[in-house]
């Protein structure tokens, strides 16, 4: 079978921008040059129009909340996949906090089993770091790399002994499997809803402050330095967190960071209606952090856009401010988020596409986000000018939970492909 | 003139002039209160719901009795004997309570936020009665009342609130409206007490209780709430009222005619002596009995407004 994606606008970050054909044979990329003939003399090939459109390789979410095992009630593996294909992620790294947690082979392997059977992106486990992400023991990291998890984490339950971190950090070495932390100091955090500033005295909501972030960002850099680990830095969202990891690779520390597209769209003004959709763990910060993380976006000390999908049931978000859990949904906003720092010229069209692409697929190692041959062919088909307004009850996730309800978005995915298999065709829908 | 809301739900979005029509509109319901017979119909047939998930005893009796004054019917819902306890949401009960007909629903709730959600969700007026430590509106009206009866103004007075700024929401509450009705308004506690930018509320802000005194016309002590001892947030009951505990002396410091006040109830000997509390200076009862009047205009004016 072969697939030929032709007269888009093709851009595979650091290696390809401009109209281009590209060739699919046996589910991997074949060619992609500025024209490409086909014969037809031996194999069958499927033509897709693609004139108009931005093509490019399929993204990378390095974090995602996919629920299952335990949370179906929030979202399943299907329907996080589905609602991963719909935003432009043809690959999804899942946390480990489910319940049980993936802190096991087993877990692992139900997981990859359930994305297997879900046939829409293919679906990365992160492991815990500790048995249960209670931080007491470390997980059977030996065991979780051979079963095919990617990263380690103990996500939304910090790390916060730091002889322990340093240990996981030196064992995972050995099987270069990056450490992702959830940078927060919970003693500074003290039970803290929204970003400790302006809004949270006004409101009289408890805060949490920037120096919880950054405490830790602080102490992982420290500890990356001393084991010469791989250290990945989840959602970063103050101007001070950027500073030090500027600092840090300006050093030579081997540490990457991401950014979610809520930290560079809103701020902490957001919460003002004691909008529990607009609650989420790290919180929505100020003006001067927004600031900050796009001019670390720019210089590359941010590396990557990740979303945190963290899908919630209605029910759960229909709670006092304080009460309600923390998190929201992100893979069908993202690419329109993303492509606005295009538009405000923060990032060029390829630079914020790498951050989606090819950085995350560096940053865990993956063999993916690029249109290379030989490349698994997972590619997305985009509308660049499409505008649309969010409508949570379209989405395919089963969370509701965004805090752009109602936003005009630009951009928009057309089509996705996963192995060469459309996956995703809006006109399908 | 009327009240063109639905809702009390802050001091914050309250202009000027509403603060004082709710202040005009008490002045004749402090009359009431002092009959023989303590009642006029202005609330006849209209349900009043008291919907405490805090405990409140000062509060909730002010609040029932100023409606009881009105001639409104008024029911008490307890959420430890109530189907709060077996999970419904804060929504659900609120919409329950309304198809009954409620009129007005005057919400106590430990979450900031929650008299905002619910009046969003319900017909009926919702009256704050305090809202985690986000602000407790009819508590500062029933200070500026108070103050404005025994100074005669309040425009260009000096007020100084002491304590525990962070989590106080009668503070935020008392900061708002006195800032608006033209008092200068500075605050005193324990760094760890003064949450982050609470000077861009136009206030000033002070650690030295005994520098922050002289020629302050009011002072207003707040509660220590003692289940924040072993928080980091001071060290000891002694040595907090040692700092920030209001003495005689303290008041003599002053070297005006001071007026003290606190909004209850009062930990003697933490943050106000005893013999001040007693004192003639001490205005705590006429507050409650301010209280009742207050609440009654307030009722009055959201009951007008609703028709």
């Amino acid at each position: 079978m072969r697939i030929l994606i032709r007269h888009g606008y093709v851009i595979d970050p650091g290696r390809f921008n401009g109209i281009g054909d590209i060739l699919i044979e046996d589910r991997k990329i074949k060619e992609l040059s500025s024209e490409i003939k086909v014969k037809h003399e031996n194999r069958e090939c499927e033509i897709i129009e693609a004139r108009g459109l931005l093509v490019c390789p399929g993204f990378i979410d390095l974090h995602v909340h996919l629920r299952e095992p335990g949370y179906e009630d929030k979202e399943t593996i299907a329907s996080g996949v589905a609602a991963a294909v719909a935003g432009g992620f043809t690959s999804v790294c899942c946390m480990p906090n489910t319940s049980p947690v993936n802190d096991s082979r087993a877990v692992t392997e139900f997981i990859l089993r359930q994305a297997a059977l879900a046939k829409k992106a293919n679906v990365f486990p992160i492991g815990a770091i500790t048995k249960q992400s209670e931080g007491h023991e470390l997980a059977e990291i030996g065991e979780l790399a051979e079963a095919g998890c990617v990263a380690l984490s103990d996500d939304g339950r910090p790390v916060m002994n730091s002889l322990l971190m340093r240990r996981a950090m030196e064992y995972a070495s050995a099987f270069q499997l990056p450490i992702v932390d959830h940078c927060e100091d919970l003693h500074l955090s003290d039970g803290g809803s929204m970003n400790e500033g302006r809004v949270s005295t006004e409101l009289g909501i408890p805060g949490i402050p920037g120096v919880s972030e950054e405490v830790m960002v602080a102490r992982n850099i420290a500890l990356a330095e001393l084991t010469g680990a791989r250290v990945h830095l989840a959602h970063i969202s103050t101007r001070g967190s950027v500073r030090l990891v500027r600092e840090a690779k300006a050093r030579g520390i081997s540490v990457t960071a991401e950014v979610c597209p809520h930290h560079f769209s809103l701020t902490e003004e957001a919460v003002r209606s004691y909008n529990t959709n607009a609650k989420m763990n790290p919180p929505l910060r100020t003006e001067t952090d927004v600031h900050a993380i796009k001019e670390g976006l720019r210089d590359g000390t941010l590396d990557v856009i990740a979303t945190d999908h963290a899908p919630h049931a209605v029910q759960d978000k229909q709670r006092q401010f304080d009460e309600a859990p923390f998190g929201v949904v992100g893979l069908e906003t993202a690419l329109p988020l993303t492509l606005a720092l295009v538009d405000e010229g923060v990032l060029s069209l390829e630079a914020a596409l790498a951050k989606l692409t090819r950085e995350p697929a560096r940053v865990f190692r993956l063999p993916k986000g690029t249109l290379r041959p030989g490349a698994d062919a997972d590619v997305v088909l985009i509308d660049r000018e499409r505008t649309w307004v969010v409508d949570p009850s379209r989405f395919f996730s089963k969370g509701r939970n965004t805090p752009f309800t109602g936003w005009t978005m630009k951009g928009k995915v057309v089509k996705t492909l996963v192995g060469g298999r459309v996956v995703y065709d809006e006109k399908a829908q | 003139m009327s009240l063109k809301r639905k809702d009390l739900l802050d001091i914050a979005s309250l202009t000027k002039e509403e603060i004082l029509l709710i202040l005009e509109a008490a002045e004749p319901f402090k009359e009431v209160s002092g009959r023989e017979i303590k009642k006029v119909p202005a609330l006849r047939g209209k349900t009043v719901v008291n919907l405490f998930f805090e405990p409140s005893t000062r509060t909730r009796t002010s609040f029932e009795l100023a409606a009881k004054r009105l001639s409104a019917d008024v029911i008490n819902f307890s959420p430890l004997t109530s189907s709060v306890v077996k999970g419904e949401t804060l929504l659900d009960t609120a919409r329950n309570i309304e198809s009954m007909q409620a009129d007005i629903i005057i919400l106590r709730h430990s979450s900031a936020g929650a008299a905002e959600v619910l009046a969003r969700a319900v017909r009926a007026s919702v009256i704050n009665a305090g809202d985690g430590w986000h602000e407790h509106p009819t508590q500062a009206l029933l200070d500026a009342f108070t103050i404005k009866e025994k100074k005669g103004r309040i425009e260009g007075l000096r007020v100084v609130i002491v304590g525990d700024l962070a989590h106080s929401r009668v503070a935020r509450s008392n900061i708002y409206a006195l800032t608006k009705l033209g008092a200068e308004v500075s605050v005193v506690g324990p760094p760890t007490m003064i949450p982050p930018y609470l000077d861009r509320l136009g206030v000033k802000v002070w650690y030295d209780f005994d520098a922050a005194l002289p020629g302050q016309d009011v002072i207003i002590m707040l509660r220590l709430q003692l289940e924040r001892q072993g928080r980091c947030l001071f060290p000891t009951l002694r040595e907090y009222a040692r700092l920030y505990g209001l003495t005689m002396e303290r008041v003599r410091r002053t070297g005006t005619d001071t007026l003290i006040m606190h909004p209850g109830p009062m930990n003697r000997g933490v943050e106000i002596a005893p013999d001040v509390a007693d004192s003639g200076a001490a205005v705590i009862l006429e507050q409650v009995a301010n209280g009742v009047a207050v609440r009654m205009g307030l009722m009055y004016l959201l009951a007008q407004s609703s028709g």
